[in-house]
């Protein structure tokens, strides 16, 4: 038994062996394989793994940073920052959602609509990061949450702050902030890397202008974390950087006397200083409560603005555009004189009405105002006059001179609100409306009807650079003394229109750019301008200071919202009994005081009738208040020139 | 038979202690000292449950295997059908009475541990095909009737642990049975039609399947698949490798395993967390005392002079590389997650306790070497 499978078993160890040295090879090729394999994680793919390592074992979680706040001229804050408590959730702390939602519910006042919206986001958001489930909650609801707060898990009260307007006179130039929305992460770049749920940015206004500086920079705290989203350690805490404060050139105390003034019109003014272009105040009437933006509007409050026939979210000191009306006289007159078209004693007869290509134009004053210089002319806003006139400058000079003071583009910088307006010409009729130019329009535009547009903030700057002696100013918001020596400037060539300016002023590299050809016109403008609110038969005489501290050179406009029919015309039918919508807009421009200019004034009422009733009253009071508050004004600005 | 009785009465105890491999039993001393170091990373480095228990598990079971080293070859050789059979029996227990965790029934419980009998089963069956193929002759062994009784005693356990469900234990306990066999010299042919048998009945072997077995062979295809689901183990190993870099991030450092983002990293993910904190001379570290160790067994079955000791050794060692190269290939993304325990290196008593069993009778191999077995 055992002999005969000796040799078998022989035989069988071979044969073992043999493919047991294939088995051995086949190992060896497997082994290297494997090095190979550790090879390329371990070596070549060795930095792209250990990224994703520390992605895996550190998570940053955003810290909003503090926006900056605005101040007005006299370091008040317009636009400031407060305490406000809010009550955040992190969702994989809690156990059960939905048991949480209803604690919570009895805790604070959170309606079903918001928790459907909670349930939303805590879907589409990793669970680690944090939700916030009201943003501004009163003292007394979170110290409740406080007490309770042991039962409620992944909630966690949380001390922030937010932006606070302490008043809403100045809420449409300081524009409001409210949540990051899709659209404002799409178009605009800064917010990229910027972005922590809950922070407000700027949506209109100087808030949005500024908003990129204003803003801060963002803080993080990063942590290590394990692969349950626990936080096991902070290994690095960034406070991040807050944002930019800002000093305007507002004064808020004109600013709350202004809205004040005219809260129950749909109403716009604005003040600007002649010389240097500080926006003093630019008020827009009826005004909105800011601070509804900041937690995320209320639907009613929202549907009661938009409904408003008054508009109260148009700023309407920019972004309302109305014709100039009579308030274009001024620039009219003095394009027609640079021109040579006229001279100042050329008169002309008005009797009512004129009839020229076939059509007839009224003037405002139906008996006429009979034998009518320029003077004249502008002190009692006879239109025929000026239909002669313009008949004689033709549009296309007129609207060079517009343009010159600054009609029909955008006085202030980075405003998305701001409109440009429209200063008529042949040339634009022909590119935008496709037709030709009628004589008969030339007359419309002589008297600021027709096509042409303009913010209230333009014919503020027509007016104040009339007011300065007819140079070119630059309206900003934003206070620079850098760039504040302008009114030396100006007031040495006022004095001495024919000397170079010293060297000693050419501090700024601001180039003093005349508008006129012969100052002597301006000086024409003016005058005419004072008797309009000064002299008896003036448009504006019965609204005049007598108080020379006070006076003011004003001209007044009324922009014609319909046309009136001949019958109304023979009717004489009074603005007051139309109805409200087809009044016409009140408009008035102002500069002051007469003797020695520093502040220039546009005032405009919606359909508030004629330009000398309603809008000069509101001229006349905010002069007072704002030359009232003039020599603190200087003050401050000499002491802030000691700094720099 | 006179002589061979007596080259085996005549050692004597030295001779018995000099016999033995010291290659082989250092290098197996110095992988546990290893990994005992990784287990106490695995605690977060301080002397926890795992740490603890594997100390004493690594002690008791390395002192099991210099024990068995010493019982006579002849021993193993008579008594491996009743040892398979033995095993056998616990895995039908575990059928009836195991302890369920996870979804699957795979230990019973024995009071002073939790016996997994199908890591046991990987050696049984070697063992007992070893002494099978030893016994057939070599014009038999490719008749077809000596083939039926392989294919049951190899059929059986596979189907036993594959229900368990434990795919992974199950591929590898066939793996082990069908080296012996090819060892033995049953011919290709017969290998090529079992396995297009195989491949025939697959279609019915996936439907047995459960969900989240498909899942795991689909995610290995594309572990990008489902990146947070079942792809997660794949991709989160690949990264603390990966990061483990050249010289790796240093003992207890190791951020993958100590954030917890390695899944079950006492046990299938060891050498991950090792080859993350020793990075890429660790790895080869270890490689190198598992390549040892597997020569070292090849080469006691080639001085061993019984074609059962031969056959053995060569199927334990071929065995225990495949169980290596199979848990490296996984945990490196060469093959799916099918769960098997790297020797030694894993937590896990049973898999120590079969390997140690292994290597006792391996090294009973090289004392008895001249030793006929029958």
């Amino acid at each position: 038994m055992f002999s005969p499978s000796s040799g078998n078993t022989v035989i069988k160890s071979k044969l073992i062996g043999r493919r047991m040295f294939l088995l051995t090879a086949a190992k060896a090729i497997v082994t290297f394989g494997i090095i190979g394999r550790l090879v390329s994680l371990q070596i070549n793919e060795r930095t792209k793994y250990k990224t994703l390592s520390d992605k895996n074992r550190f998570r940053e979680w955003k810290l909003a940073p503090e926006r900056g706040v605005i101040r007005d001229f006299f370091d008040k804050e317009i636009a400031s920052n407060q305490q406000v408590y809010q009550v955040h959730l992190i969702p994989e702390n809690s156990k059960d959602i939905e048991k949480l939602f209803v604690r919570l519910k009895t805790i604070l006042n959170i309606t079903e609509k918001k928790l459907f919206y909670l349930r939303r986001v805590i879907a589409k958001q990793k669970p680690w990061e944090p939700i916030i489930v009201s943003d501004n909650i009163t003292w007394s609801e979170f110290s409740r949450l406080n007490l309770f707060l042991h039962e409620l898990e992944g909630v966690k009260p949380i001390v922030s702050v937010a932006r606070m307007y302490p008043d809403n006179s100045s809420a449409h130039i300081l524009g409001y902030v409210s949540q990051v929305s899709a659209k404002d992460l799409q178009t605009k770049k800064y917010l990229k890397d910027l972005h922590v749920p809950g922070m407000s940015i700027g949506k209109t206004g100087l808030e949005r202008k500024l908003d990129e500086e204003i803003i801060g920079k963002i803080g993080f705290q990063r942590y290590e974390v394990n692969a349950y989203g626990k936080r096991i350690k902070q290994i690095l805490i960034n406070e991040g950087q807050a944002g930019k404060s800002f000093k305007t050139t507002l004064d808020f105390e004109v600013q709350k006397f202004t809205s004040e003034l005219i809260k129950d019109k749909a109403a716009a003014v604005c003040v600007m200083d002649v010389y240097n272009g500080d926006i003093i105040s630019l008020v827009s009437s009826p005004t909105f409560e800011p601070n509804e933006f900041v937690h995320g509007l209320d639907k009613k409050y929202w549907n009661s603005l938009i409904k408003n026939e008054m508009k109260p979210l148009t700023n309407k000191a920019i972004a309302g555009l109305y014709p100039p009306g009579s308030t274009i006289k001024t620039l009219v007159a003095l394009s027609a004189l640079e021109n040579g078209v006229i001279k100042p004693l050329d008169t002309f007869k008005c009797e009512g009405k004129i009839e020229l290509y076939g059509e007839k134009f009224h003037c405002w004053e139906k008996d006429g105002h009979g034998i009518v210089n320029l003077r004249k002319g502008i002190q009692r806003s006879c239109d025929v006059y000026f239909y002669e006139v313009a008949r004689k400058l033709g549009v296309d000079r007129l609207s060079e001179t517009a343009k010159k003071f600054g009609l029909g583009k955008k006085v202030l910088n980075g405003f998305i609100e701001e409109r440009a307006g429209v200063v008529p010409n042949t040339k634009w009729k022909k590119k935008f409306i496709g037709q030709n130019w009628y004589l008969g329009e030339t007359l419309h535009s002589g008297i600021g009807q027709g096509y042409f547009q303009s913010t209230p903030l333009q014919l503020c700057l027509m007016t104040a650079q009339i007011a300065n002696g007819g140079f070119e100013i630059k309206p900003r918001i934003i206070f620079d003394k850098k760039n504040n020596n302008l009114r030396e400037y100006i007031k040495y060539k006022n004095e001495n229109p024919n000397d170079p300016l010293p060297t000693d002023l050419l501090v700024s590299n601001f180039e003093l750019k005349p508008l006129f050809k012969n100052q002597e016109h301006i000086n024409l403008i003016k005058d005419a301008m004072f008797s309009s609110s000064n002299e008896p038969g003036g448009t504006s005489y019965r609204h005049r200071w007598e108080n020379k501290k006070f006076t003011f050179a004003g001209k007044t406009g009324s922009s014609q919202i319909k046309r009136f029919t001949e019958a109304q015309r023979e009717a004489e039918v009074k603005q007051e009994s139309l109805p409200y919508k087809d009044r016409d807009h009140a408009l008035f421009v102002a500069y002051a005081p007469y003797s020695d200019p520093k502040y220039a004034i546009s005032v405009l009422v919606e359909h508030g009738g004629s330009g000398g009733k309603a809008a000069a009253p509101i001229a006349k009071k905010v002069i007072k208040k704002v030359l009232e508050r003039h020599e603190l004004r200087e003050r401050i600005d000499s002491l802030l020139g000691e700094q720099v | 038979m006179f002589r061979a009785r007596s080259i085996q009465s005549s050692l004597s105890i030295k001779d018995k202690i000099i016999s033995i491999d010291y290659i082989l039993v250092i290098s197996i001393f110095i992988l546990g000292l290893t990994s005992i170091l990784a287990m106490y990373s695995t605690d977060g480095g301080e002397f926890k449950y795992h740490t603890k228990s594997h100390i004493l598990r690594f002690f008791v079971f390395f002192g099991m295997f210099l024990t068995l080293s010493f019982i006579q070859i002849r021993f193993w050789h008579s008594q491996s059908y009743l040892i398979y059979i033995l095993f056998f029996v616990l895995l039908l227990g575990v059928k009836y009475f195991g302890l369920t965790s996870s979804g699957s029934k795979r230990w019973l419980d024995l009071y002073f541990m939790n016996l997994q009998p199908s890591e046991l089963m990987k050696v049984g069956l070697i063992l007992f095909l070893a002494k099978y193929y030893h016994r057939t002759s070599i014009e038999n062994l490719n008749r077809v009737r000596y083939l039926f009784l392989p294919i049951v005693v190899l059929i059986a356990p596979v189907i036993l642990v594959a229900t368990q469900p434990d795919l992974g234990t199950a591929l590898l306990i066939a793996a082990g049975g069908l080296t012996v066999a090819w060892l033995a010299g049953v011919r290709v042919k017969f290998f090529a039609i079992s396995g297009l048998a195989f491949l025939a009945l697959l279609p019915i072997a996936i439907s047995f399947l459960k969900p989240y077995q498909k899942s795991r062979i689909l995610t290995f295809l594309n572990p990008e698949r489902d990146p947070l689901g079942a792809g997660y183990q794949i991709i989160q190993s690949k990264i603390a490798i990966g990061s483990g870099g050249l010289f790796g991030k240093g003992f207890l450092q190791g951020s993958q395993s100590y954030l917890d983002y390695l899944p079950e990293k006492h046990t299938d993910f060891i050498f991950t967390l090792f080859s993350e904190e020793f990075g890429f001379f660790g790895s080869l570290f270890i490689l190198l005392l598992y390549a040892i160790i597997v020569w070292r067994i090849i080469k006691i079955g080639n001085v061993t002079r019984s074609n059962f000791g031969k056959l053995f050794c060569y199927g334990f060692g071929t065995a225990f590389f495949i169980y290596v190269v199979v848990n490296m290939m996984m945990v490196l993304g060469l093959l799916p997650i099918v769960g098997s325990p790297l020797p030694i290196l894993s937590y896990g008593g049973s898999s120590m306790m079969a390997i140690m069993l292994g290597l006792g009778i391996v090294m009973s191999c090289k004392v008895y070497k001249d030793t006929p077995v029958n």
